[in-house]
Formats: structure tokens, sequence, C-alpha cells
């Protein structure tokens, strides 16, 4: 019994120091952007996963009394036109901003894998499907959310659909372009040639080679993602009024941004500080994983 | 020449197609009744149905589809719900103003963008390539909104120097609109340069890495001469096909920066539509702006092809 469960520490031990070991680990770990860049997505995330434990107020609860308080021990990054602790809407909207950007990264992860693969695997398919991302992509990227998302409503689900039906295009063409390069490969020809079925091929011997450019496309995508959010919120098109979020407490402020500029800033540090990480993580991941793409649209 | 112009027009009907049914479609997004939805909770049955025939709601799927498209090849968008006039009269109408600032934008971006990408890749892994890369990601990052705001607390409430907003027709009164444009030109740029910067130090790298760059060193060259007339001209020819989709983001950030600086174009024009869920305006502008960018995509393919035969030839 004990050396079965010391083989599989053992076991456990080889695998944790094989992952530090990793090359591209390694790599990722001595990349300086990279770091800075989970770093900063990493105090986003707490503050998102722990909004309930560490806001000192509840972000909803009104205070007259206290409006448009500066910055103090109390009310860390001051209160708003209604009294209302900045710091916690701040914490609170980091969840709304990063469940959106997963929301829409998730929806880039299945359709735009499945799109790209089928575009670029099936030749038939090809033309028709990326004549239709020509279509989507002819439209400026966020007037095309806005408008879609302005038709349908504003809601956390309409934001996510919006920003995906944006993105989506631009990830399939990524990964067709990874997939007509690897389809070429003489062992995927070669399986091909065995009469291997379509689904395996693409399932086992290509999918898994063309994913270095799709996780630096996705880390750019969040970032995008994050950023578009907010926009849709400004313009009172993500989350609804009760929910706080960055773009709709930068709405807020503005009408008061003369007196009392704090409610603006603080949000958009928030957003900048997000994005910044998310694009620094980008960086890294491209320079280590695939140092050939130049630019990400 | 004339063949690969023939080609990549032919290539943009279909998707000039699927542009237009892109536009048709969003509307059919709106869940439920779009006529009781605009026309709120207290309209009449009559005032119900009359807005429902004036949209066009009343009819069957496809026959809403056909009226589309023949008021689309009679150049006709719908009427805007709100302004009570044609759309592609009132988006024509507003059109000088977006470009205006879309062009004083384009060439913000394209002076600061090259200039700090080059200094990047010709101080490559020195403090002035870490600090230009450093504003480079800033600029990639700051939500365009949120820093128009900044400004105008900055600029125009602290040191007073430029208009919080408005609009100056340039053929008015030149200085006027440079004061009153500027702010949202550097709003919408900021993004933009900070990525033609990365790509033109990407760019830059790459050729000052080739073979006949090490040629003009090895034969004494001075490293002016090297950049500007050997490099140069190989950074700036990739650059030239991003032009279009640098206008396309540019127009993109044009809803929120017009909106927030109060400037009468096309992008507060939609902003508003939006805000007042004006669905004829939001579907004939979106068509409108995404038509115009095909063309110019278009237009910027027939001239880089034009300066490097290479493209016209494959």
């Amino acid at each position: 019994m004990t050396l079965v469960t010391d083989m599989a520490g053992a076991a456990a031990l080889v695998e944790r120091r094989s992952f530090w070991k990793n090359r591209t680990v390694r790599r990722l770990l001595r990349h300086r952007s990279f770091m800075i860049g989970m770093a900063l997505c990493l105090l986003v995330t707490v503050l998102a996963v722990l909004a309930p434990v560490i806001s000192p107020f509840d972000p909803a609860r009104m205070s007259i009394r206290n409006r448009f308080q500066l910055p103090s021990g109390t009310y860390w990054l001051g209160t708003d036109n209604l009294g209302r602790d900045i710091f916690s809407r701040i914490a609170w909207g980091a969840r709304f901003s990063l469940a959106i950007g997963l929301g829409v990264v998730l929806l880039n992860a299945v359709f735009g894998v499945l799109l790209g693969a089928l575009a670029g695997y099936y030749r038939r398919l090809d033309g028709i499907l990326m004549r239709l991302a020509d279509a989507l992509m002819a439209f400026p990227s966020v007037l095309l959310a806005i408008g879609i998302a302005a038709a349908m409503g504003p809601s956390a689900m309409t934001a996510v659909i919006s920003l995906a039906v944006v993105y989506i295009p631009r990830t399939a063409r990524i990964l067709r372009s990874s997939v007509l390069v690897v389809k070429e490969m003489e062992y995927v020809q070669a399986s091909i040639g065995a009469g291997a079925h379509d689904i395996q091929i693409l399932c086992r011997h290509i999918l898994p080679n063309c994913m270095a450019p799709l996780i630096v496309q996705l880390s750019f995508v969040f970032a995008y993602a994050v950023l578009s959010e907010a926009v849709l919120s400004f313009l009172g098109l993500g989350s609804a009024p009760s929910v706080p979020s960055w773009g709709m407490m930068i709405a807020e402020g503005r009408s008061y941004i003369r007196e009392a500029a704090w409610l603006t800033i603080f949000p958009g540090v928030a957003i900048a500080v997000t994005v910044l990480g998310l694009n620094l993580l980008g960086d890294g991941l491209r320079d280590v994983l695939d140092p050939r793409v130049k630019l990400h649209d | 020449m004339l063949a690969y112009a023939l080609r990549r027009i032919a290539q943009a009907v279909p998707i000039l197609f699927l542009v237009s049914l892109i536009s048709f479609g969003i509307m059919q997004l709106v869940p439920g009744d779009p006529a009781a939805m605009l026309a709120g909770p207290n309209a009449t049955p009559a005032e119900l149905a009359q807005l429902r025939q004036n949209l066009g709601l009343d009819r069957s799927f496809l026959v809403q589809l056909g009226i589309f498209y023949g008021n689309l090849l009679h150049g006709d968008l719908g009427h805007s719900l709100i302004l009570g006039q044609p759309v592609l009269e009132t988006v024509i109408e507003r059109s000088p103003i977006s470009i205006s600032l879309a062009i004083y934008s384009l060439v913000l971006t394209i002076l600061f963008g090259i200039s700090i990408g080059m200094v990047a890749a010709m101080r490559h892994n020195r403090i002035l390539d870490q600090i230009a890369m450093v504003i480079a990601l800033i600029g990639v990052s700051v939500p365009n909104f949120w820093l128009g705001l900044v400004m105008i607390v900055l600029f125009s409430v602290q040191l007073g120097w430029l208009p919080t907003g408005g609009y100056v027709p340039f053929t008015e009164d030149p200085l006027g609109w440079l004061r009153a444009a500027t702010m949202p030109a550097v709003a919408m740029a900021l993004m933009q340069i900070g990525l033609l910067a990365r790509l033109t130090r990407s760019t830059m790298l790459e050729i000052l890495g080739q073979d006949y760059i090490r040629t003009a060193r090895a034969k004494g060259l001075r490293e002016t001469t090297i950049i500007v007339r050997h490099a140069m001209s190989n950074v700036l020819m990739p650059i030239v096909t991003v032009i279009g989709m640098i206008l396309s983001v540019l127009l993109s950030g044009s809803v929120i920066v017009e909106t927030i600086f109060a400037v009468p174009g096309i992008g507060a024009l939609l902003g508003n539509a939006i805000l007042a869920r004006d669905y004829p305006m939001i579907q004939g502008g979106l068509l409108f702006v995404a038509s115009a960018l095909l063309l110019l995509n278009i237009a910027v393919d027939l001239i880089y092809a034009w300066l490097d035969p290479r493209v016209r030839l494959q």
C-alpha cells in the first residue's frame, strides 16, 4: 500500500517537475512581458474571485450622505454620485468584465476552431465560409457588435454573443491558415493515404498542431473583448443597471467629471490594467509559441 | 493591372451582397415586436399597426427581404424614425465631418506610429526601444472613450487650452477646426498608433537583418542613408496594406468618441440611433459604413498592386 502511494507520489512529482522543466514553460517563465502580464491578470482575477470577501461595502448600497467622498481609509477609491463605494464596484465589475471576456473566448474557441478547421480541411466549404468571414470583417468590429447588441437588447448574454460574432471570423481565419499548412505535412498525407477518417485526422493529427497560434489569438481576443465590453456598457448595451461594470461606471461618472473626476478615472485604470495584462500575456505567448506572427488584428 | 483590378472588384461583389444581407439580418434579431418596443407602452393599437406598416413588419420575411433589396437598388436605405429623413441623405450629409476627423486621425497614426516604431527598431533592445514599446503598449490598452474624458478634464477644464467638444468645418475656420478636432482625433488614434508602432518596429527589425542591408553596411554607407534609401521603402510597403484596417478601426471608435466630444458625424449619428432604437438608421448606417470601407479596401489594394508589381502578378 505504502509502495503504491509512494509510486503515485513519485509519479506526480515527476509530472510536476516535468511541467516546470518543460522547455516552453521554462521559456515562458523567463519571458519578462509574459510574467508581468501574468501578474496583472492574476491581480484582476483575484479581485474578481474574491470580490464578495474583499469588498468593504455592498456595491449597490447607496448612501446619499456619503456622496462624492474622496479616496480615504474608509472608502479606498472614494464614492460615486449615489454614495456607492467605488472600490467595491470595481471589484464586482471585474467579475462582469472577466466573465464576458471568458464567454467570448469560449465561443471563439468552439466556433472559431470548428469553422476554421472545416474551411481549411474541406476546400468546397472554404469559399463560402471565408466569404462570410470577409463580409463580417468588412464591418468595423465594435460597430457591428454595437449594432447586434442594440437589436437584441442590452444584457450580458447579448454582449457575449455580439462580441463573439465579431471575433469568431478572425479566429476562424487564423485557424484555417494553420490547418492549410499542417494538412500538407507528410504525416498527415500519410494518414490520409492510410485511409484514416477525416474526424480522426483533424482531431488527432491536425488540430493539436494548430494550437499555438490559436492560444495566442485567444489571449488577444480576451483583451479586445474586455475593451469592447466596456464600450457596450458605456453605451448602455452591456450589463443590467443593477450589475456594476467598468464601462457603465465611466458613463455614470461622465456627468460629474468636472467636480469628481475619480468616478471616471478609477474604472478606466481598471480596464487599462486588465487589457495591458492580457496584451503582455499574449505578447509573451506569441514570442514563445508562435514567433512567426508579427501583428494581431 | 486592369485584369487585377477587375478580379479584385469581382471578388468584392459577393462580399458586398453578404454585407447587405447581414445588415438586413440585424433588424431580424430584434426580439418580439420591434414596433411595440419603439412605440412604448402607451401606444394605441392603431398607432402600433401604422408603425408596423411603416417598418414593413406586417409583411412576410421574404417580402421584407425583396423590398429591402428593391429599395437598395434605388439607393433607398429607409427613413430614420427619429429624424424623419432618408437614412442615405442624412449619412452622406454627416460624412464630411467624420471623414475629416478620420483623415486627421490617420495622419496622426501614420506620423507617430511609424516614427515610434522606427526609433524603437533603430535603438533595438536599448532604453529608447523599451520606452517606445511601453508607450505603444499603453496606447493599445487604454479605452479611447476614457482617454477622451481624461483629456477633456486635463486640456479643457483644468488648462482651458481646447474646447470640450463641438465641431467647426475646416472650410470656415481651419484653426477652429484644428482646435475642435485635435482631442477626438488623438483619442481615436492612440490605439492605432500603438499597433502601427509595433508593426513598424517588427517589420523594420526583419528588414534590417536582411542581406542587402548587410551589404549596404559593408560598403560603408552611413546608417541614415541605409535607413532612408534602402530600408524605409520596404518598411512602408506592408504598412499601405493596413491603412484600410486602420480606417475601419478609426470609424469604429468614432461612434463613442464623436458622442463624447459632441461631434455631429456619422459616429454620433449611429450612437444616437442606438440609444433611440432607430433601427432603420442603425441598419442603413452600418451598411453604408461597411460598403464604404469595402470600396476603400479595394482602392488600397489597387494602390498596393500599382506600387508593387509582384502583388498583381501573383
